[in-house]
């Protein structure tokens, strides 16, 4: 199929960018949508032109590098799926399609699609552990977990760090983000000595960072990669609430 | 027994004494350092993976100073994160007889006979360590529904000692590491730098004394200077363009130390897994795993005629070979990795292949279906066949799966002594970047275990020992060394931007991995590899003449990042071909066509190559000198691998 791309192109962070449109002839729809742009990067270096950068590695949605808006949708039409996911079978002949980087106050554009994301490990160095020196341990089962908290701590911890629930949000917050590294924590046995103190430094670094306020929008779950729910922000707000209010000031 | 001599320069400094006291003797008789003399140490942690997260975290809790480098704009990213299947440790939860000794024994036995014990035994002795560690870190495991943890079983073994997180264990365990990682980075203890390459090491009279980097944000090279420096940089499967890696994943780090004089052991041992996604086309960028488990149910099979292009339901029970069954009647369809994928290559070979290209086999669950119903088949499976009609977008309830063996792992990597240091003094390697553990061929579940076994355990204990020798802190980078190195290394990058060819540096990776996969990959030969190192030095030259890197050195310019790569794996290709020549024996994923037994299994040569190969650097264009470290088998008996 032959395609029309527009794709955002910024040469630095403190440069002007802007939409440059591009005709991709001849693509597969077997290729990935990530295969696509190679093949076009390819094209244009062939060419001695610049080729579109773009953050990508495993491919196979788990690392969270990927981050395309893809015709306004983070990560594009597809539910659960992280760009590199996405196939060009879901696409048709004549296509004019939109690209454009995660965008929030938070994540600065460094170049083209490629944005700045680490805002998000400044918020899990606040407190996004457990404090346990190697060697310290005691025998894993000595801690049995119930069933159902494991279960509902594994579909947290499956946050890949993305940050589409960022892009998608209006007021770009990071509330999904935190509140799954907070539930999955706080789920666990392991987790309670902390619990209190480390939703209170997560929050506020996360409100440090410049992200915005969560008003219930829940766009965040529609474009997850990996579905996570907006009921563990309840959760969140929940030991937030009671940190607050038992944390001597 | 062994003709083998050791090479005077390699030293393994195995300890003293017998294989189940060794480790702890050697703590025992260490030198211990002062919590506060650790503080006057700093140490440069390459790599942020399981290998190297779990190392800067702890060096940083006993109090060292550490600066931890990566590639990727988190640590989090790591390809480590993709890891699906498991972790094995000798817990002995199951009480189904597992034992430390047991997974020594099946890892020295896995691995065909090529590693070396006494780092295998310390790795079955820590292995246990790392499970709690990680639970205690809130790595939620799979559980029971009493509460405690839950077990599988992996190939290569008669136990069920694999501990997993669903079908993501590398991404929570990698998690786990990073929210350590992330406790030091808070505290102090570790400074990490993301977004740096490094593209050298420096040395100081003889010792590795530093990196240089390139901050791949702007382009800046820099000096870093330490008293130690580990690598922890992962493995090199990206040399055959197509593999289940990530696609950053590379030789750089590796391939620089062994320019450097850090030798490079047994560089074609790599293994090539039987179950991943065929490519679909020319634009393929990589291939995708899918858990072998499949095999447990699904039957394999290409059409008895050549070139047939019916559609698979069209073809009649009559006309399949369902070739594992036929040649190999009592493992069937879960023979061993390294024989199912050579089966599937000769059958495609033979232009019985399906798909496109001829390349791919069906793993077919017709039967199974029919046998347990859809649920029960979608019950087990039902994440994997999802994941491959997301991206086949075929169905395999309806159509069989179309699978093909694909490089994922390399066994080879820096030779390293029991201390995890390489032929650099002062140069340590850990995790898949290192050779050590797993002999010519890797059980499933074990990578995962050695990278946090070395990271977390082992080499904080053992670089203490090199660091004693200090009188204090190194963060000098003022010696020449460092000016010499970073002008090689902005040399190196202006040559690159400076060809103005024509070429991506992508066209010259594909064509290389290309000439590996067909004369380096799952089976070589003599002929085969004399011809290959002629076309990759061809493809070298040619790279060097013909390439175009678009862009500057001083700005994010990822076409400049890949050219470097791939400039380096156009070497490590050679190296590799080297190698596999001169090993004239087939040993687990190694095999030469002209050593087979009469069923095409594996023949070792324990009479004449009963060694790792440590390959020492003589120049960018000449022949690499052979180190033999002969292996020594005292606890474990010599014998051949059997499947029947
Ligand atoms: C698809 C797949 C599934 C797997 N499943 C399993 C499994 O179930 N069980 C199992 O045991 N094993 C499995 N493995 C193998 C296992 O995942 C890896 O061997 C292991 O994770 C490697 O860890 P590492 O820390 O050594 O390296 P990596 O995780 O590769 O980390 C390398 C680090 O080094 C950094 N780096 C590299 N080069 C440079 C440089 N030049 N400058 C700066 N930084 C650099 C990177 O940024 C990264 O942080 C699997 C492998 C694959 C491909
Ligand atoms: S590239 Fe890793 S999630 Fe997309």
């Amino acid at each position: 199929m032959d395609l029309t791309l527009n794709v955002w192109r910024q040469e630095r962070a403190d440069a002007p960018g802007k939409i440059v449109s591009y005709d991709v002839p001849g693509v597969d729809e077997e290729m990935s949508f990530l295969e696509m742009i190679d093949v076009l990067n390819e094209r244009l270096i062939e060419k001695g032109e610049e080729p579109i950068a773009f953050e990508h590695d495993c491919r196979e949605g788990i690392c969270g590098s990927c981050s395309m808006v893809i015709n306004g949708v983070p990560h594009g039409p597809q539910p659960e799926t992280t760009t590199c996911q996405l196939y060009m079978r879901h696409f048709k002949d004549g296509d004019t399609i939109f690209v454009e980087p995660f965008r929030a106050k938070a994540f600065p554009v460094l170049r083209d699609l490629i944005v700045d994301r680490s805002a998000f490990d400044r918020i899990q160095q606040a407190g996004g552990y457990i404090s346990i020196n190697t060697g310290n341990a005691p025998d894993a089962n000595a801690t049995p977990v119930n069933k159902e908290a494991s279960e509902a701590a594994i579909d947290a911890a499956q946050c890949i760090g993305c940050g589409a629930c960022v892009a998608s949000c209006k007021n770009a917050s990071a509330m999904l983000f935190v509140a799954a590294k907070v539930s999955h924590l706080s789920l666990l046995p392991q987790g309670q000595p902390e619990r209190y103190q480390r939703v209170l430094n997560m929050v506020s670094t996360m409100d440090d960072e410049g992200f915005g306020a969560c008003t219930n929008q829940s766009e965040c779950e529609a474009v997850c990669p990996k579905g996570i729910s907006v009921s563990y922000i309840s959760r969140m707000n929940r030991d937030y609430l009671r940190a607050s209010v038992s944390t001597p000031v | 027994m062994s003709a083998v001599e050791t090479s005077s320069k390699l030293d393994a400094k195995i300890p003293a004494g017998p294989i189940a006291e060794k480790w702890t003797r050697y703590r025992f008789e260490n030198k211990l350092l002062a919590p506060n003399n650790k503080r006057k140490f700093h140490v440069i942690v390459v790599g942020s993976g399981l290998a190297g997260g779990s190392a800067a975290a702890t060096l940083a809790e006993q109090g060292y100073k550490v600066t931890c480098f990566c590639f990727h704009d988190s640590p989090r990213r790591a390809h480590s994160v993709a890891a699906q299947g498991g972790i094995n440790a000798a817990k002995n939860y199951q009480n189904d007889g597992d034992s430390v000794f047991r997974l020594f024994y099946d890892t020295v036995k896995g691995g065909d006979f090529r590693s070396r014990e006494a780092n295998v035994y310390r790795l079955a002795e820590v292995s246990s360590e790392i499970i709690d560690q990680c639970a205690a870190q809130g790595v939620p495991f799979s559980r029971e529904y009493g509460g405690l943890l839950a077990n599988r079983s992996f190939g290569g073994a008669q136990v069920s000692r694999t501990f997993y997180s669903r079908g993501q264990t590398g991404q929570q365990l990698l998690l786990g590491c990073y929210a350590a990682l992330n406790r030091q980075i808070k505290s102090g203890g570790v400074t990490m730098v993301t977004r740096h390459e490094l593209l050298d090491i420096v040395q100081v009279e003889g010792h590795a004394r530093g990196i240089v980097t390139r901050d791949l944000k702007t382009g800046e090279i820099s000096s870093h200077a330490a008293n130690a420096v580990v690598l922890a940089t992962g493995g090199y499967s990206n040399v055959f363009y197509l593999s289940t890696n990530a696609m950053g994943s590379n030789v750089t780090a590796t391939y620089r130390a062994y320019r450097r004089g850090a030798f490079f052991a047994n560089p074609c041992f790599t293994q090539i897994h039987p179950t991943c996604i065929p490519a679909a086309g020319d634009y393929q960028s990589k291939l995708t795993l899918m858990s072998e488990s499949l095999r447990n149910d699904g039957r394999v099979w290409v059409p008895k005629k050549q070139g047939d292009t019916r559609k698979p339901r069209e073809i009649p029970e009559a006309e399949r070979d369902y070739y594992l069954e036929r040649k190999y009647p009592s493992f069937g369809n879960l023979a061993p990795r390294d024989i199912a994928s050579r089966a599937a290559k000769e059958a495609c070979d033979d232009k019985r292949g399906v798909g496109p290209g001829g390349r791919g086999v069906y793993l077919d669950f017709k039967d199974a279906i029919a046998r347990l119903g859809k649920d029960a088949v979608a019950a087990r499976y039902g994440n994997l066949f999802d994941m491959y009609n997301r991206i086949t977008g075929e169905n395999p309830y309806e159509t069989p799966f179309r699978i093909y063996p694909a490089p994922h792992y390399t066994m080879g990597g820096l030779w390293v002594d029991y201390n995890l240091m390489s032929t650099i003094p002062g140069l340590f390697v850990i995790g898949e970047a290192n050779y050590s553990d797993h002999g010519a061929n890797r059980l499933g579940a074990s990578a995962l275990m050695q990278g946090l076994a070395d990271g977390y355990f082992v080499l904080p204990a053992t670089i203490a020992q090199y660091l004693a020798g200090f009188k204090g802190l190194v963060s000098d980078t003022r010696p020449a060394a460092f000016r010499e190195v970073e002008q090689d290394v902005k040399g190196r990058l202006e040559k690159l931007l400076q060809v103005g060819g024509n070429k991506s540096s992508a066209s010259f990776h594909r064509e290389l991995g290309q000439v590996l996969w067909d004369k380096c990959g799952m089976s070589r030969t003599e002929a085969g590899l004399k011809e290959a190192l002629g076309k990759v030095k061809d493809l070298r030259e040619r790279f060097w003449k013909e390439v175009r890197v678009p862009g500057r050195i001083d700005q994010l310019n990822p076409a400049l990042e890949e050219a470097n790569r791939v400039a380096d794996f156009l070497h490590m290709g050679e190296l590799m071909c080297h190698d596999a020549l001169q090993r004239d024996e087939s040993c687990g994923a190694h095999f030469r066509e002209e050593h087979q037994t009469p069923d095409g299994e594996a023949k070792r040569n324990d009479q004449d190559f009963c060694y790792s190969s440590a390959w020492e650097y003589t120049g960018d264009d000449a022949v690499p000198t052979l180190n033999k470290e002969p292996l020594e088998y005292e606890n474990v008996k010599l014998a051949v691998r059997s499947y029947k």
